[in-house]
């Protein structure tokens, strides 16, 4: 069937109609200028000098959702990066980390070291102008302390035996022993407003999507899935911020991220190693108008053993993989150098860690010397044995690019003193319900993200090993133990430091994990945001956020919300 | 007629236990629940309050019991609050006693999705139909070669790798269009020819993607179908009689090969509600696709069974339709001739 | 028939090209341990994320591993799940399309509705959920592919047989005394195989997308195993810069999803008596 007459008015009625309406919607799409229309900055002004000023808008995004914004019992990231800008706590950390008053203006600690009394602020007000009294900050305590609403934070602040508000600047708390990390407790629990949520349950109240603060910002909207805006409170307690409006879009996946930054519609975004040293230096426009920071964060990525499983229970076997990884391998080439090779648990450069620790340097040679005293023999398939019962195991960790290239490093230098190693990178829930709970594993790859207090308690103390404590790997040190228990007590930090190099020490010695690097958070702002201390105080980069300022020939341009 | 819907509807009941059962019992071989995520590795958080946590969401109890106590709900059309999301409503939004209306998540993300991937069934339909045609008119001239090709390459090639390279191209390097979301920073301030010039230029890619990759299915189908009617007798007749090659086809032959179409719209309702997980995330669209996964991920039960069993009951009901409208539009059988 | 088949086939240009990529993308992958250049797990940290060059054809990834090495080595991986899930899928369609179509009655009945509630439930919302759950691996990625895909297949073999149910060659077997399973396996399943196959090729298509789809999640094959998948969710962020690590995989997997499509459709073509090529 051949048909001769192309051109019928059939299928130019078709094609026309369909061809019509696509056009229609590309000329609709290209005619519409991005809503956000960016000003066309000169380039070389970015880098001029402005004086400070109020008013513009950061942009920045998150890959997930909070949860909600109430962070006693929002666990994620994702919440408390916002709630921290919506709440005060009694006390904060300025730029050199040690403690300063948010809410309070000053404290006391009794002789016995068992009571601290805060005094606070007067006339501090909440974003809807009522006042805020230590009846807040009592409310909040026993709420978190409370059963009913089941905070995973509850154990620091169920130490405390007693607590009273006197008057209403005056709040106090008295603890059975005396309890070092208490401050920093106090620095950490953010106070909610006892007149708007008495009487509620946390955990259904409207309040989590709709808060109410004290603090330099309060929220606008959210759009759930979408953006959460926030904007300046005029009544915050510690004074103006300077930029009007905070908006986080929530945009999950990373690439898309990286685009949206490029193309200037977000103004901070978290960077990789690869981003951060390899792709943004090289390209001269990202260059121009990206700053780059980076800050050593309070975390560290180590290898732990089970302790429980042969032949991890042998000290000489843990000595020896210390030996023969090259833990620098590991910072040059997944980290491209960006971390610390380290010998303590504790952020260097702080006063906790021990400085005159060295890390177990890279030295095969005395590893296999070390099998070799343990009893190993190499086989027949180049693998070490000993009874007859080869070297292998499995390194199991979760779905974090960085770290699985860890393992794949560490499985190579393993590999080379006759070591046999299979890598699993599983999803978090499965990976904590089916490994780490059960302690059905052998070694794991994984980091510690750690407050300021030097406590560890929680996770070297021999009676914390029960299945969902910290104790997973199941190190029993008696020594370690009196340490810790002491670290808890000692308020003096000159003896409470010498405590913990103890404790760094003896972990060194007896190697229960392997210490692979203390990583440094990477992150690209735009330069219209001024004001950011570079390079960033030992409190991190975000420490004087509310001084950072947009000159207003920087911003974008934005109509105005009302 | 009319008993075969009512034993058709009869039939959806059982069908929807049988999902839900399947569906629940899928979920709780899966080792973990909301307890673990990021929180519970947070050193200064406690393994009781995850243990009492648990007893709040009667994590504790056997499976059969939960599954009972969901069904109570269920009946009442309650799906229950979210696990992770801070105790937002599954399904519909609730009012609490001081009048502050919670939306529910289902509610919200829904009609996003189906928009999209019904905005998206539009489009592929419109540019299909006359594809089809044109292959099937010029078959095996080289119009039917290169749109067969062409559709090919749509049925084949990754959709997400295909979105990274065309944000990439039209977001970044051309600014012809936003990258990912939904709406712009100011939408609220614009006009309403400004927000629906917004709303279009953000759902294009999400919409025009997958449409592109779902085209080739239907184009051939079209044009299968087409071929197959331009062999019947009564095309034959027509032509006999001299009617125009126009009225041939368009009058005669399409409205036959189309009935067919229905089924396969039909087919793809599953594809409506289910969206797309990828399209979503990578577009931070938040819809039921994207909604799913976060919930998976999370062990966020309440949310999976909710969408599990919405998601398959409007598929049911889809298909019934689809069924109906073909029933109605097929003269042979809207006269009474069953087919089962 | 299978020669006549076979020159049907070949003779239509679109389906000629899909059997010859099927059939390079194959060998490749086949020989891929002896022609890759490198080892696909040789990470060098000196070497990551070069461009293309004469030393790396096709560049290196984030950890200085080689991506054409990788690819070969990936190719085999991402065909293999294709082949072993469309292998499940197939035999369980056969299996219970056959006991619906031969016994029929209730047991017609319940695996019927058995495929109704499995297409009502949003496929990939199934996959998703029971991969997160069961733990992502090679192995549970083609397991769940598999048992998601089975319905149609279990369509066509149970109508293939409620046909030819009444045929003669059914009776005199039975009256010759052949067993049921003998009757299933010798004369009602061959005369079935040509839908069945045309469903496979396509199906091949289909597992290879889900499996780079999944990937793509993070939900697929996972480190440090390479699959076209996982290097294209890999360098996803980098697609400006390094271009390489999205550009072969995603080419590669088109190319070969593309050549089990029109091999597929060339069949279905071929095979199918009503088909508008005798004119």
């Amino acid at each position: 069937m051949k048909n001769f007459a192309f051109l019928s008015n059939g299928i130019l009625k078709r094609n026309a109609k369909a061809s019509g309406i696509f056009l229609l919607i590309i000329f609709l799409v290209a005619c519409n200028k991005p809503a956000k229309d960016l000003s066309k900055e000169n380039l070389t002004d970015l880098n001029k000098t402005y004086p400070s000023q109020t008013g513009g808008t950061l942009i920045d995004a998150m890959t997930g959702e909070p949860s909600g914004l109430i962070s006693m019992i929002a666990g994620e990231s994702a919440s408390s990066a916002i709630s921290s800008n919506i709440f005060n706590k009694l006390l904060k950390y300025d730029k050199n980390l040690d403690l300063e008053g948010e809410l309070a203006e000053n404290w006391q600690i009794s002789t016995d070291q068992k009571t601290i009394t805060f005094k606070l602020k007067p006339n501090l007000k909440w974003a809807d102008g009522k006042p805020l009294t230590s009846e807040d900050v009592l409310w909040t305590w026993r709420t978190v302390i409370d059963q009913k609403t089941g905070s995973p934070y509850a154990s620091d602040y169920q130490l405390v035996k007693n607590a009273e508000a006197p008057d209403p600047l005056t709040f106090s708390v008295t603890y059975e022993q005396a309890f070092a990390p208490a401050l920093d407790s106090w620095a950490g629990l953010q106070v909610l407003p006892k007149h708007l949520l008495e009487g509620q349950d946390l955990h259904t109240t409207a309040f989590a999507r709709n808060p109410v603060g004290s603090n330099y910002y309060k929220l606008d909207s959210w759009s759930h899935g979408e953006v959460i805006k926030l904007s300046r409170n005029p009544t915050s307690v510690l004074g103006q911020a300077k930029i009007d409006h905070l908006v986080s879009r929530i945009i999950p996946d990373s690439s898309a991220q990286f685009l949206e930054l490029m193309a200037d519609n977000i103004d901070s975004m978290g960077l990789d190693p690869i981003k951060y040293a390899r792709i943004i230096p090289a390209r001269p426009e990202l260059q121009r108008k990206l700053a780059l920071y980076k800050e050593l964060g309070n975390s560290y990525t180590y290898l732990g053993f089970n302790l429980k499983h042969k032949p991890f229970d042998d000290v000489r076997v843990r000595k020896a993989i210390n030996y023969a990884i090259d833990k620098q391998e590991i910072i040059d080439g997944v980290y491209l150098g960006l971390g610390i090779n380290i010998a303590s648990p504790y952020k260097p450069g702080t006063r906790w860690s021990n400085p005159n620790l060295e890390p177990y340097p890279y030295d095969p040679a005395k590893a296999k010397t070390l099998l070799k005293e343990s009893g190993f023999v190499t086989n027949s398939n180049g693998i070490l044995e000993r009874d007859g019962k080869p070297l292998s195991f499995e390194i199991v960790t979760n779905q974090n690019k960085e770290r699985e290239k860890s393992a794949v490093l560490i499985q190579r230098r393993l590999k080379a003193v006759g070591i046999d190693v299979k890598i699993r990178a599983i999803e978090w829930a499965s990976f904590i319900s089916r490994f780490i709970k059960t302690g059905d594993f052998d070694v794991v790859l994984l980091g510690w993200g750690l407050g300021l207090d030097p406590d560890q308690y929680n996770i070297w103390h021999s009676s914390q090993q029960a299945p969902g404590q910290f104790n997973f790997i199941g190190y029993n040190n008696p020594t370690v133990d009196k340490l810790l228990e002491q670290g808890r007590l000692e308020l003096n930090p000159e003896k409470r430091m010498k405590i913990y190099h103890d404790f760094a020490r003896i972990l060194l010695d007896d190697s229960p994990i392997v210490y692979l690097s203390a990583g440094y958070g990477l992150t690209a702002i735009h330069k219209r945001v001024k004001g950011i201390d570079n390079p960033a105080p030992p409190a991190g980069l975000g420490w004087n956020s509310e001084t950072w300022y947009i000159p207003e020939p920087l911003r974008r341009n934005e109509v105005s919300e009302n | 007629m009319l008993n075969y819907l009512i034993k058709r509807v009869l039939w959806m009941v059982p069908l929807l236990i049988g999902i839900s059962l399947i569906s629940f019992f899928i979920m709780h071989l899966a080792p973990g629940d909301i307890t673990n995520n990021e929180a519970a590795f947070n050193p200064k958080t406690s393994e009781e309050s995850r243990q009492k946590l648990r007893e709040l969401y009667n994590l504790d109890k056997p499976v059969i019991v939960q599954y009972g106590l969901w069904m109570k709900r269920m009946v009442t059309l309650d799906f229950g609050n979210s696990f992770a999301s801070h105790h937002k409503p599954v399904f519909w939004q609730t009012t609490d006693k001081d009048g502050n209306v919670t939306k529910g998540m289902i509610q919200e993300a829904l009609p996003i999705t189906l928009i999209i991937n019904v905005l998206g069934l539009v489009i592929t339909l419109v540019l299909a139909i006359p594809l089809g045609i044109i292959a099937a008119r010029r078959y095996g001239l080289w119009q039917d070669k290169s749109i067969t090709l062409f559709n090919f390459i749509g049925f084949s090639i990754p959709g997400f790798w295909l979105s990274l390279l065309l944000m990439y191209w039209l977001g970044v390097m051309n600014n012809w269009l936003p990258i990912s979301g939904l709406h712009s920073i100011n939408y609220e301030s614009l006009g309403t020819w400004g927000k629906i010039k917004d709303s279009i230029s953000h759902l294009f890619l999400p919409v025009v993607i997958p449409s592109v990759t779902g085209l080739a299915g239907i184009t051939l189908f079209v044009k299968n179908g087409m071929l197959d009617v331009f062999h019947q007798d009564y095309i034959t007749t027509a032509r006999a009689k001299g009617l125009s090659e126009h009225k041939v086809v368009y009058t005669h032959a399409l409205r036959n090969a189309l009935l067919p179409l229905i089924t396969i719209v039909g087919l793809s309702i599953p594809g409506l509600i289910g969206g797309s997980v990828i399209a979503e995330t990578i577009f931070a669209i938040p819809g039921m696709g994207k909604l799913f996964y976060d919930a998976v991920m999370m062990r966020d039960f309440p949310v999976i069974m909710g969408i599990l069993t919405i998601g398959s009951a409007l598929t049911l009901i889809g298909n019934l339709i689809a069924d109906i409208a073909y029933a109605w539009a097929d003269p042979r059988v809207r006269r009474g001739v069953m087919r089962e | 028939m299978n020669k006549n088949l076979f020159l049907n086939v070949l003779s239509n240009p679109l389906s000629k090209a899909g059997f010859i990529i099927i059939v390079a993308v194959f060998l490749l992958a086949m020989f891929a341990p002896l022609i890759a250049p490198y080892d696909p797990d040789d990470i060098n940290v000196k070497a990551i994320l070069l461009a293309p060059s004469g030393q790396h054809w096709m560049g290196t990834d984030g950890l200085g591993r080689d991506v054409l090495s990788r690819m070969l080595h990936g190719g085999r991986i991402s065909l293999l799940v294709g082949l072993v899930a469309v292998g499940i899928s197939t035999a369980i369609g056969i299996l219970l399309g056959a006991v619906a179509g031969y016994y029929r009655g209730w047991v017609d009945t319940f695996i019927m509705r058995l495929v109704d509630i499995m297409l009502s439930i949003p496929s990939f919302f199934l996959i998703l959920a029971v991969i997160a759950f069961l733990t992502p691996s090679i192995v549970n990625v083609m397991i769940v592919i598999g048992l998601t895909s089975w319905m149609g297949v279990t369509r066509l073999v149970r109508a293939e047989f409620l046909s030819l149910h009444g045929r003669e060659f059914v009776m005199a077997s039975r009256t010759l005394g052949a067993n049921d399973a003998r009757l299933i396996f010798t004369h009602l399943l061959p005369n079935s195989l040509t839908p069945i196959i045309v469903s496979s090729v396509l199906g091949v298509a289909g597992a290879v997308l889900m499996e780079s789809g999944l990937s793509f999640l993070g939900l697929g094959v996972q480190a440090p195993q390479a699959s076209w998948g996982n290097i294209l969710s890999d360098g996803k962020d980098y697609i400006q810069f390094a271009w390489w690590l999205s550009l072969f995989p995603g080419l590669a997997i088109l190319i070969t999803v593309l050549g089990y499509n029109l091999l597929g459709e060339g069949l279905r073509d071929a095979l199918d008596p009503r088909s508008g090529k005798n004119k």
